[in-house]
């Protein structure tokens, strides 16, 4: 077997097919799992508030967004400011 | 004196949740340390016939739940091991019985009668039987076979040691995870037929505590009654006292882990 498929082609093994599906398939499921906390409304909300005392923006130019990256957790907040005219 | 609970668990059924915590329990229970070993798959019980002890059955965890006979009274003493207990699940009652605050008290009173480890052997699946063996978990061995539904599965009772424990509401120390590969076949593993160690321990993320080989020794034990840690010289009974080794915190490499070269002669006219 080993000497045909090393002229035929390597075939990938049953195992690494195995492993490459469930990384996918968990990745998929534990990102359902952890639902973005709750408190991330507010969190928006009062990062709004204090920005617009020194500038003035939008409540849509602030995202805020939890995203798991392997064991870490990353808060990622985004604020779009103004052009200034 | 502090107790230790630890439930065995794994989601998904058929990987060896009954015989690892027959064995875990008998291996703590033989390193001197006292043990009792709880049946939570109401319903559908099975550890009494794997430590070999059907035949003295007489009351059951859920009596003890229902107030119905004191704790004593349906504690089953090992016949080899003087520090050994057995506490089985009710044949006959449904999963409903199983009573959070019912579930606590029994633990509590296991505490009370200096149990230094109480085992939890978990039924299969995510419902009220797992949780109940789960919630009050100080520890946990979660049991994976080489296999892609026992690894996902054991990922997500993972996920649910981590959010629906009493320790994960009360928002305390997490329970300890320790991963049990069990039904291991080096040798498949190096034909690439099937995933290895390194593999699933980097799928899962969690601290492995041992290596179980597939064996035909573990059927020959559970047909007498016997956990197979009591199966003495096999490579099964010699990893299972590497795990309860390592779970005391001794430091062991781990064994029976190698594909096994066959002789020039089975390679040459075939063994399978």
């Amino acid at each position: 077997m080993g000497f045909l498929n090393f002229f035929l082609g390597e075939k990938k093994s049953s195992a690494s097919v195995a492993k490459e599906r469930l990384q996918l398939i968990l990745a998929h499921e534990r990102n359902g799992r952890s639902s973005s906390p709750d408190y991330l409304p507010q969190l928006q909300r009062e990062l709004v508030a204090v920005i617009s005392k020194y500038v003035s923006i939008h409540a849509d130019d602030i995202k805020v967004h939890m995203e798991r990256q392997g064991d870490l957790e990353v808060l990622e907040v985004k604020i779009e400011l103004p052009e200034t005219r | 004196m502090t107790s230790k609970i630890v439930v065995v668990t794994s989601g998904k059924g058929g990987v060896g949740k009954t015989t690892t915590s027959a064995s875990f329990a008998t291996g703590l229970a033989m390193r001197g340390h006292k043990t009792c070993v709880i049946d939570f798959d109401v319903g559908l019980r099975n550890l009494d016939l794997i430590m070999g002890v059907e035949r003295r059955v007489v009351y059951d965890l859920i009596n003890v739940i229902n107030d119905e006979i004191k704790l004593t009274q349906a504690l089953i003493k090992d016949k080899q091991l003087d520090k050994l207990y057995i506490l089985a699940a009710s044949q006959t009652r449904d999963k409903d019985a199983l009573k959070q605050d019912g579930v606590e008290r029994v633990l509590n009173e296991l505490k009370e009668m200096e149990f230094e480890f109480i085992i939890c052997d978990s039924p299969a699946g995510i419902e009220t039987g797992a949780l109940m063996a789960m919630h009050y978990a100080d520890e946990a061995l979660v049991v994976t076979n080489p296999e892609v539904s026992s690894v996902r599965d054991s990922d997500r009772i993972l996920g649910m040691l981590s959010s629906k424990t009493k320790r994960a509401i009360d928002g305390g120390e997490p329970v300890k995870e320790h991963l049990l590969i069990t039904r291991y076949n080096p040798n498949r593993v190096e034909g690439g037929q099937m995933l290895s160690l390194d593999d699933i321990h980097e799928i899962l993320r969690t601290p492995l505590i041992g290596v179980i080989p597939e064996s035909e020794i573990v059927l020959q034990a559970s047909n007498q009654g016997l956990p197979v840690i009591h199966m003495q010289g096999s490579d099964v009974s010699e990893a299972y006292k590497d795990v309860v080794a390592r779970f005391l915190g001794e430091d062991k490499p781990m064994r029976f882990t190698e594909a096994v070269k066959a002789s020039w002669f089975k390679r040459v006219f075939g063994a399978k």
